[in-house]
């Protein structure tokens, strides 16, 4: 400000700030975009225990559609996905609204509902398989009151083990959707009640004709956060299942690590990686589109 | 919710104590509330009995001989595949992990924010664009070119490679929420102190970081449970002698060999839940409103 005679190189003006921003511009260039394009690129590759410059086109999403293994995780994580996500905003905004009638012991209620959002995939999923362990938990006690379920083993069977994650998925996160949905709830103006209750409009129909529209920013963002840690969804899956019985709970994200980590098959785990990348893009291109069009209003 | 008596009936009819309606809200919260708590309920209680009862009475049922024993061998002696050093030696790990990742990602987030909020440069929104969008881009997509970067740089497999990989990770939600934080603080504030001739680090560290606990606490809070909370990059890139709590009990409780210790395993679990469930409910309302704060703005 002090020396506006002498005009600064353009490069140096506002220097500290740029230094300062170094590690996010480093952040931002070399690990979002340069790793991903590295990943994207490297997946057209014959890469195995090492990468590789020998490009072999499509050949490696080929052979990942064509792996039972990989086939049987992009099932699961629809089904894992579609249902977490259904469920969880279902459940987060009854949630939410029974909170939000004014009652009592408010707080101690939503603590109750949060709390597992502190806690780990892997203490959430160790919790519930010893829960849903057939020889020691909730099917044995069903089985002890001769109730049905007591030879339930949720977690041994390929067929529901899926829905055994989507339980203990939804116990760790619905927490944090109600928080959400209540904190766009509390949103709202409470003249559109008022006005509401003089028209007689019942309460239920309030809350679908008029307060979900207004809450449409909050939902949008809870169905990001929501669906791209579905996406991601990892830790989860190895405490609990360890994607077993035999590949049956198999996440795409468990696949790569595999891939990569374990089995020194680099080319097969960056094609499936790619493939999370462009699930998450079209995830998240609504989401980006909406924003543009809140703030072009 | 007026409660005056006056002698004209005004404002809202008052609730009746025992409405129909209000038994049907606490029951469905009630039951709901079980739901959340029964999984908490079955640790402390299946960490507080012997093996015998165990395997005899029912994971609902409360120990009939509270024990401490499997908390105390959960810390100390517990096996992770091939040692029997319990879950300690984790937990000293992630301590090393998470206190400079606390510490190194919201020094540098924080800074980041401040440039981003005051000093824009041509070019900052755009790198804070890229920036927010790689917070959605799956961790698998960046993890074995990551992988190659920390080995060129011989921070593969060491701690300080750790703490890069979560202040890197950390970077997005933290920048966000530091750039927004000073965004609302007045800009007279800035202007004035401009004028009086102070520069970018000055005005930082005399003038905004003081004004700053509350987003300084929120950030630690997110970042504590975060870090301690993580799996994924602490197996890949903490190396086995620096592995977190996370990844130890996970290889305490699926080892392969021997009998299942549920007592002990509940233990510890336990106990790595206890750090992230400690600031949760010491920090009540502010981890609420961190998550609505990092979530709710776009």
């Amino acid at each position: 400000m002090a020396t506006v005679a002498r005009r600064p190189f353009a490069l140096f003006k506002n220097l500290n700030a740029k230094i300062a921003a170094i590690p996010m511009m480093l952040t931002a260039v070399v690990i979002f975009i340069g790793c991903t394009a590295w990943t994207v690129i490297y997946s057209f590759t014959d890469s195995r225990l090492l990468p590789s410059e020998n490009f072999v086109g499509l050949a490696q999403y080929d052979r990942l559609f064509g792996t039972t293994r990989w086939n049987v995780a992009i099932i699961n994580l629809l089904i894992y996905g579609s249902l977490s996500l259904i469920f969880s905003f279902v459940i987060g905004f009854l949630l939410a609204t029974l909170l939000d009638q004014k009652i009592r012991f408010e707080n101690t209620f939503r603590t109750i509902f949060l709390y597992p959002f502190a806690l780990s995939f892997i203490v959430t999923g160790l919790v519930w398989q010893w829960i849903l362990d057939p020889g020691l938990g909730l099917p044995k006690f069903l089985g002890e009151l001769g109730l049905p379920g007591g030879d339930f083993a949720l977690l041994g069977n390929k067929h529901t083990v899926i829905y055994a994650l989507v339980l203990a998925g939804l116990w760790q996160g619905t927490g944090l959707v109600m928080v959400l949905m209540l904190a766009g709830l509390r949103g709202i103006d409470s003249e559109i009640w008022k006005a509401a209750k003089v028209d007689g409009i019942p309460a239920w129909r309030t809350y679908i004709f008029i307060v979900i529209p207004m809450m449409r920013g909050v939902f949008v963002t809870t169905l990001v956060i929501v669906a791209s840690g579905i996406v991601r969804v990892y830790d989860l899956v190895v405490a609990m299942t360890q994607g077993g019985p035999g590949f049956a709970s198999e996440v795409p994200a468990k696949y790569v690590y595999d891939l990569m980590f374990q089995r020194g098959n680099i080319a097969q785990g960056l094609a499936a990686s790619t493939v999370m990348l462009v699930t998450v893009f079209i995830i998240i291109v609504p989401w980006a589109l909406m924003e543009f069009r809140q703030k072009r209003k | 919710m007026a409660n005056t008596t006056t002698i004209e009936p005004s404002g809202p009819r008052p609730q009746r104590r025992f409405a129909p309606s209000r038994i049907i809200l606490y029951s469905i919260l009630f039951v709901a509330a079980v739901y959340y708590l029964i999984p908490l309920y079955v640790m402390v209680v299946t960490s507080l009995k012997g093996m015998p009862e165990i395997r005899m009475g029912n994971i609902f049922a409360p120990p009939v001989e509270i024990t401490f024993e499997p908390w105390v061998k959960a810390w100390s002696q517990a096996c992770t595949g091939l040692y029997c050093e319990g879950i300690r030696v984790g937990f000293w790990n992630s301590v090393k992990i998470t206190i400079p990742g606390i510490i190194v990602s919201i020094a540098v987030a924080s800074v980041n924010g401040y440039a981003l909020a005051n000093w824009r440069f041509k070019g900052s929104e755009f790198f804070f664009t890229v920036l927010l969008f790689g917070a959605f881009i799956p961790y698998q997509v960046m993890l074995y070119p990551l992988v190659i970067i920390l080995r060129e740089l011989h921070m593969f497999s060491t701690l300080p490679g750790i703490v890069l990989v979560h202040t890197i990770f950390g970077m997005p939600i933290l920048t966000l929420l530091f750039r927004n934080y000073f965004a609302s603080l007045p800009e007279e504030l800035f202007k004035a102190a401009r004028v009086d001739g102070a520069g970018f680090w000055q005005i930082f560290f005399r003038i905004m970081l003081p004004m700053s606990l509350p987003i300084f606490v929120v950030g630690m809070i997110i970042q504590t449970t975060g870090i301690w909370n993580d799996f994924l990059f602490g197996v890949i890139f903490a190396g086995q002698q620096n592995y977190p709590m996370t990844v130890q009990l996970n290889n305490i409780v699926n080892a392969v060999q021997g009998v299942k210790e549920y007592n002990v395993n509940m233990a510890a679990t336990l106990l790595t839940g206890l750090v992230p469930l400690i600031v949760y409910f010491v920090s009540g309302p502010l981890f609420v409103r961190g998550i609505a704060a990092g979530a709710v703005k776009g």
